[in-house]
């Protein structure tokens, strides 16, 4: 290592090996320093016992690392403690190999199945750990442990781990691009993560390996988008400028039909680009005529998220969302950007030299945007002088007719700087301004010609530069500057200026002959000693007056033309060898001669003095490659607009509900982390069972009779069937009418006739299940509509109906009460359930529906020896619980909804082998453990043989989680089902629970996973309660969302329907009649959790969810939201 | 993305290296010394370099570059505010960022900046997860250390990094719960020769200074609002509550830190609280001038205006300067040619005034240019645009806060052309 100059001569020749002036511990200042000389001792540290001399070394080490100076000859001694048990010695240990693993590739690999174990470790962050050193360590050898590791951690459980894969995927790629194929698989996966802990860095893996697989991203755009604020910000940051060259792709320019209609006349300015132009007028005209331009919803999906980040403290973000403002905003948004790339000028100066660069590429295409912010750019004395400069161009190109009058008394104090260079600077912004602004042109060559008499020469050299080229706009009137510059030669030593000088005046040596001549002479007397660029218009003048003036000049030039002969630049005696050549006829010169004059005094041009920001827009801003005009390695170009909008479905993802919600949390992200990419697969399935009750929504109605039937002994089944069907939000309130409540009861005769069941609970229970609402469905349902119900007749007995539906879904510790309650009810209406048998046979027949199957109730499931007694109980206090509900639910008892339970498969037929196996959540409390989620299983033996021993084993649960299992079935008969309740403690998460279910020959892996409205239970409360409870829970745990009812989700009771379906809540009583209120606790935890719908004029609404468990609130907001929007 | 990173002092030593990918010899920062000999002056060097293979991304802070190497296309914001952000860390860690506070702490300085970055990508860059990962410093710790041989190192795993809320750590607990806001403004501004305002603006900052307990959801709203036209958020900041209700509602970090930023509108008229009468000339064909400057308050809002400090930088002819003032001290540097005036409290019975007679170099031709003046002036319990914090409130705790708003305005780049 080679260190600084005046640092190795103080070490002499020994610096690498180990000085150990910083190799010491910082603690005792260097005091020892000469206690160790060599590494010896170094390694006797290491390999002592005690973790405290370990330390000490491996400190001296880094240190030594620090200096840029060798440490690698104690690799071996160092790699041995790579497993060391203090955390410090392990990072430091960690440090030293990833800078010298690549040096000492055989012993590093000593280090790899350290980390290997690591990888196992059921630690996230160790995971993470582990991974991060070992892709770090460059050793082409491990690159298969490397591709595994991270593929492996790609899918794994904890987002961090899955976020240092990502990081990892540049390294590898980095060491082997062979790998390419496979990373790219692994982007792939990580893309579809929807964590905002991931998605900045899968993203920067992205751009790293293969930024130009653009089409990986389609599936994931609007999931980025969505993420984006959430993001941290360096994610942004990459994630905003691959979007902005995603957009570029797929979009179509906001401004197509102005910027053509716009460019052209800027086109026509150069001559030779007029015909394009042309042509493309009427191309443009018949193009906007053609397609009016509609914007993409995506295209404005990311212009409306990446907005608030231009509010970042962080002022790469800002400028990332000021570039993709620029490049794809239409052009009357563009302005957004102004403020807050203006408040990024108040930052350091290495900020403000990068924005201001940048603000000068964006004002010469943009000016009004940054008009009105004129006076930030005004400079400072104490500015640096590079952002002098900067600020200096974009007042220039700021400058209009309007403003020019402030800009320019603004120029003429800086001219007086101390700031020399500045100062050159400003003259050439006053000849921009002048070129540029017809009005002011002579105003300002006024003032340049009076810099002229200017002490200071180098402002006198730049005036006369920037004169010159004003002058040949309009030579004709200005003989009189031309004559003042003609004197200055005497005095301006500055080659250019004086060089400027003869240029003009041999051009316009006719409007001053009388002078012309003289300079000249003077020129020639001095010409030796010019410079050559001064010499080379000496030159040039002699042969111009030569050609207008030959009676007065002829010797004079021969005179140059001979000195320039015998001259050291062979530039010179080239020019004067073709000059005489060309200008004195003699018989070879031949033809040419004649042209001469046409030759040097054409009419020229006059120069165009334009910034030198122009056109730097075809990079990408803010990039590198901007800054330096130049393309960096690694630089995407942003490709330009397409001309035709390439399919915008391919955006289209199959899972919309994600973008359902759009409220986000503040700036707080990752809420939705642990909903999404843990519920991602099961939401699809309970969407197709969600559909099912689409149809069934009509004919629901069986179910509140029912569930009044249920009675006590049942509680355990019946109830959960009766609360889980309510809480289905498909029923419709329709079919209620005497009818229904006629078929229902008929059915349950039939259901009688069919079966006889040893217990009627159970029979009635059975009467509730969704798997006859399905077939009734498929009867009548389909006759009836939603506007039955409000059939004056029928109120009466569906009250009953609903209250007792309703108190089991509001039912907060016991609501077996209620079900004793609604069971008188439920006599007086029906037949004596004394009577009733078990339906099962008859159900049988009409098994049609896959659901029927919950239905077949086993004689004894494990639990109803122990309901009852707790029934009984607390059934007091339940039936005061009740009469509260009564009140509260008065309004809306006129016409209420039920619907089917939903369903899940745990284990499919085709899977279990014949065995199949399905639960639903039950809404009601588990006897033996409060937190515990009642999940009711059902197992149906569709086997030829016996099915034996079936139990629960093995859970695998996420920490926290807990399981009652249920009693072990012994046998089930082929062709027979048996339902079990069984317990589950979530923990207040959707977190799957797996398991193993046995039977006596097979094992099958399963999970359950619970929807987060199942994850809680109702609670009473008063509207003061609640407005109260509401008013604790502000803030951060307060998730709001707008959402529009669809017609048939607008009357009352279908809001609450749906609610109640989504989640498991109870209604809370409200004075207003535009607002429904909804209570309930987490089961776990208890925790409150409020559902606010507030109903506006129209189809509008707005549903609050307030919780201190911000995530189920988030969950609970999508899944409600989603209830309503069906 | 961030290749390595070699600080450098003013004298051009390499003092640290450290590398996050492959190792880039030192020689890459011949480059940079080739430019900053170029530049002259220490702020001229230009911050983006570019070199045959490399590109050089520099920062200058407390007298040190930074000097990032690149070696593919990067946003240079990207990399500048990174570097600002490890500047500030070390900040924050040392109390200053130093040279010598960097070389003292060199392992802890290594384990920050092995933290930072992973692989070039940034990785933690919050402090409250990095003070959880490695402690900080202090003179008690290093000395148990030096004694029981622990170390820095938390002995935790630390958990921040997986929260949601990655800006603060698990579990804080105080005896004492404060929340403190201190509402800095600061007036930028330009007044010409003749008195009058070129160009003036307010930039105010609200630091906060937050210890409490728990996880507490604070909201803080303002009287008005409105005032503020531009402002930046720290990312605890709730955006959606500020656009529809203005309020500023957030879960603060742990200790000090910059809630917001913000420009007042510009429509409002700013009130600039000191006036200066200068009187600077210089005789023609003659080696002196006259130096006569007065400053005197305007519009403070019945504040005193303490603190003040006038800095000029005249020019490069001036030799030496003989003068008198009626109040506060001043000295020259005839080196720089930098004359600082330290006045301290303006009394408006008695305006301070400094003038006498300037030493030009003899045979020197009159300077043209005229010397601007920067004046420095705080005055206290004052927010000069009229910001005012109605009410902060805390959810999420039961305890009760003990809060406190402050009040301060500042001379920003506040600049009188002469």
């Amino acid at each position: 290592m080679s260190a600084s100059p005046a640092y190795s001569e103080e070490k002499g020749g020994s610096s690498s090996l180990g000085e150990p002036e910083y190799g010491h511990d910082p603690a005792s200042g260097g005091i020892f320093s000469s206690d160790y000389k060599r590494h010896d001792d170094l390694k006797e540290m290491l390999d002592s016992n005690k973790d405290s001399l370990k330390l000490e070394a491996m400190k001296r080490i880094v240190a030594m690392i620090a200096r840029g100076k060798n440490a690698s000859d104690l690799f071996p001694a160092v790699v041995k403690n790579v497993a060391c048990k203090n955390i410090e010695v392990k990072k430091l240990v960690y440090v030293y190999l990833v800078r010298y693993a690549e040096e000492q590739q055989d012993l590093a690999l000593l280090s790899i199945s350290t980390f290997q174990r690591g990888l196992k470790d059921p630690n996230q962050l160790i995971r993470a750990s582990a991974l991060r050193v070992l892709s770090s360590i460059r050793v082409p050898i491990i690159v298969p442990i490397m591709m595994l590791a991270i593929k492996e951690a790609a899918s794994d459980m904890s987002p961090y781990v899955r976020k240092t894969a990502a990081h990892a995927i540049p390294k590898l790629y980095s060491l082997d691009s062979d790998q390419k194929d496979q990373l790219i698989e692994v982007i792939e996966k990580l893309l579809a993560d929807k964590t905002t802990l991931v998605a900045g860095s899968v993203v920067m893996a992205f751009e790293e390996v293969c930024p130009e697989r653009i089409d990986l991203i389609h599936k994931n755009y609007r999931k980025l988008c969505n993420l984006l604020i959430d993001v941290e910000e360096w994610g942004q940051v990459v994630i905003i400028n691959m979007l902005t060259r995603y957009a570029r792709t797929q979009f179509l320019s906001p401004n197509q039909n102005e910027s053509l209609l716009e460019e052209n006349p800027e086109k026509a300015f150069y001559g030779s680009d007029e015909e394009d132009s042309k042509d493309d007028k009427p191309d443009a005209a018949s193009l906007v005529k053609r397609k009016p331009y509609v914007m993409d919803p995506d295209h404005r999906l990311l212009l409306r998220n990446t907005k608030p980040l231009l509010q970042s403290r962080n002022a790469a973000v800002v400028m990332a969302v000021a570039q993709l403002y620029f490049h794809l905003a239409p052009k009357a948004e563009v302005g957004v950007i102004a403020k807050a790339l203006v408040r990024l000028l108040r930052s350091h100066s290495e900020v403000q030299w990068v924005v201001l660069q940048n603000v000068a590429t964006m004002s010469i295409k943009r000016r009004g945007m940054f008009e009105p912010y004129l006076k930030s750019f005004y400079i400072r004395s104490t500015d640096p002088t590079q952002i002098k400069i900067l600020k200096l161009e974009v007042l220039t190109n700021l400058a209009n007719e309007t403003n020019i009058s402030t800009i320019l008394r603004e120029f003429q104090t800086y001219i007086r700087s101390m700031d020399k260079d500045f100062v050159a600077a400003t003259i050439q912004a006053i000849g921009r301004c002048a070129t540029n602004i017809g009005k002011v042109r002579d105003t300002c060559l006024n003032g340049l010609v009076q810099l002229l008499s200017n002490r200071d020469e180098l402002v006198v050299a730049e005036s006369v530069v920037v004169i010159k080229k004003l002058l040949q706009m309009q030579p004709s009137q200005h003989s009189e500057i031309i004559k003042h510059m003609a004197k200055l030669t005497d005095n301006i030593q500055v080659p250019m200026a004086r060089a400027s000088i003869l240029w003009l005046i041999g051009e316009y040596c006719e409007h001053v002959p009388k002078i012309a001549p003289d300079v000249l002479r003077k020129m020639a007397k001095s010409f030796t000693s010019e410079e050559d660029i001064v010499k080379l218009q000496v030159i040039n003048l002699a042969a111009k007056l030569y050609l207008t003036n030959s009676k007065q000049s002829k010797l004079l030039t021969q005179y140059v033309l001979n000195l320039a002969k015998y001259d050291q630049n062979y530039d010179i005696r080239d020019r004067a060898r073709f000059i005489r050549q060309l200008i004195v006829p003699t018989e070879k010169s031949g033809a040419l001669n004649k042209y001469a004059k046409k030759l040097f005094l054409a009419q020229k041009p006059a120069p165009i003095l334009e910034s030198s920001f122009k056109d730097r827009d075809h990079f990408q801003l803010g990039s590198l490659s901007h800054l330096l005009n130049a393309k960096a390695v690694g630089y995407q170009e942003l490709p330009d607009w397409p001309d035709e909008a390439p399919d915008p479905s391919v955006r289209n993802v199959e899972e919309e509900t994600a973008f359902l919600i759009e409220s986000h949390i503040g700036l707080l992200g990752e809420l939705r982390e642990v909903p999404e990419w843990t519920k991602c697969t099961s939401r699809e399935k309970r969407k197709e069972k969600v559909e099912k009750p689409f149809y069934s929504d009509s004919e629901g109605e069986s179910g509140p009779t029912e569930s009044a039937d249920s009675e006590p002994e049942s509680v355990s089944e019946s109830e959960s069937e009766s609360g889980s069907s309510s809480s289905e939000s498909g029923s419709d309130s329709g079919s209620r009418g005497e009818e229904s409540g006629d078929q229902s009861e008929e059915e349950k005769k039939k259901k009688k006739k069919g079966k006889e069941g040893p217990r009627k609970a159970c029979l009635e229970s059975a009467g509730s299940d969704p798997s006859e609402e399905e077939e009734e469905q498929g009867k009548k349902g389909k006759k009836k509509k939603p506007q039955h119900e409000g059939k004056g007749g029928s109120e009466t007995s569906w009250e009953e109906g609903s209250i007792s539906e309703s108190s089991s879904s509001e039912s907060d510790s016991g609501s077996e009460a209620e079900e004793s309650q609604s069971e008188p009810e439920s006599k007086r209406r029906t037949t004596p359930p004394s009577s009733k048998p078990a339906p099962k046979a008859s159900r049988k027949g009409t098994k049609e529906i896959s659901l029927l199957d919950l239905d077949d109730f086993t004689p004894a499931p494990p639990q109803p020896a122990s309901s009852p007694a707790i029934v009984s109980t607390s059934l007091v206090t339940d039936l005061e619980g009740l009469t509260l509900t009564d009140a509260s639910l008065t309004p809306t008892m006129l016409s209420p909804v039920f619907s089917t339970v939903k369903t899940y498969e745990l284990l499919h037929r085709m899977a279990g082998e014949g065995l199949s196996v399905e639960y639903y959540f039950n809404r009601q409390p588990f006897p033996p453990d409060p937190h515990m989620v009642a999940v009711q299983i059902q197992f149906s033996n569709n086997t030829e043989s016996e099915v034996k021993n079936l139990r629960v084993s093995e859970p695998k649960l996420v920490s926290g989680m807990r399981i009652q299992e249920f009693q072990e079935i012994e046998s089930l008969a082929p062709g027979d089902t048996a339902n079990v309740i069984m317990g589950i403690d979530f923990c207040d998460s959707t977190q799957a629970a797996n398991f193993q279910l046995c039977t006596h020959s097979r094992q099958f892996y399963v999970s359950i996973q619970p929807p987060v409205g199942e994850l809680m239970a109702p609670v009473f409360m008063s509207e003061n309660e609640f407005k109260k409870e509401q008013g604790k829970l502000t803030g951060m745990s307060e998730i709001t969302e707008k959402l529009t009812l669809p017609d048939k989700c607008q009357s009352d009771h279908t809001i609450v329907q749906r609610v109640t379906a989504a989640a498991n809540v109870s209604r809370v009583p409200c004075g207003a009649d535009n607002e429904y209120r909804f209570a309930a606790k987490t089961v776990t935890s208890g925790s409150l959790v409020l559902i606010t719908l507030e109903w506006k004029e129209g189809a509008r609404a707005h549903l609050t969810v307030n919780s201190e468990k911000m995530v189920i609130g988030t969950m609970l907001v999508q899944d409600v939201s989603q209830a309503l929007a069906q | 993305m961030i290749h390595s990173l070699f600080l450098i002092n003013c004298s051009g030593d390499i003092f640290l290296e450290k590398h996050w990918k492959s190792v880039v010899s030192q020689s890459v920062c011949d480059y940079f010394f080739e430019a900053q000999e170029k530049a002259a002056d220490v702020e001229n060097v230009p911050p983006v370099i570019s070199t045959p293979h490399h590109y050089l991304i520099s920062i200058y802070r407390e007298k040190i570059f930074f000097v990032s190497v690149i070696q593919t296309e990067v946003p240079p914001l990207f990399v500048i505010e990174f570097l600002h952000r490890v500047a500030d860390t070390f900040q924050d860690y040392f109390g200053e960022c130093s040279e010598t506070a960097i070389k003292d702490n060199v392992v802890i300085v290594y384990e920050l900046l092995e933290e930072m970055l992973d692989n070039g990508f940034p990785l933690a860059t919050e402090s409250n997860i990095l003070k959880e990962l490695i402690k900080p410093p202090t003179i008690l710790r290093s000395v148990v250390n030096s004694i029981t041989g622990s170390s820095n190192m938390g002995e935790t795993l630390p958990t921040g990094q997986l929260s949601n809320i990655p800006w603060r750590r698990a579990v804080v607990k105080y005896t004492n719960n404060e929340a403190y806001f201190d509402v800095i403004e600061e007036i930028d501004a330009i007044i010409d020769k003749s008195g009058s305002t070129v160009f003036a603006e307010i930039q105010g900052v609200i630091d906060s200074c937050i210890k409490l307990s728990g996880m507490p959801d604070l909201s803080l709203s303002f009287m008005n609002p409105r005032l503020l036209d531009d402002v930046s958020f720290h990312p605890c900041i709730r955006f959606k509550r500020w656009e529809s209700e203005r309020v500023l509602s957030f879960i603060p970090p742990d200790g000090n830190f910059r809630l917001i930023s913000y420009r007042v509108s510009s429509q409002n008229l700013v009130a600039i609280p000191v006036y200066v009468k200068h009187i600077i000339s210089f005789k023609e064909n003659s080696s002196s001038g006259r130096f006569d400057v007065t400053i005197g308050p305007k519009q403070n809002m019945g504040k005193t205006v303490e603190g003040v400090i006038v800095t000029v930088h005249m020019p490069k002819a001036v030799l030496n300067m003989n003068l008198t003032s009626t109040q506060g001290s001043y000295t020259f540097d005839p080196v720089l040619k930098v004359l600082t005036w330290d006045i301290g409290k303006i009394t408006p019975q008695k305006l301070p005034n400094l003038k006498g007679i300037v030493n030009l170099q003899s045979g020197a031709p009159k300077p043209e240019e005229n010397p601007s003046l920067n004046v420095q002036f705080k005055i206290q319990q004052l927010a000069i645009s009229g910001l005012k914090v109605n009410r902060l409130d805390m959810f999420g705790e039961k305890y009760k806060p003990f809060k406190g708003v402050k009040y301060i305005t500042k001379a920003g780049k506040f600049q009188v052309r002469t």
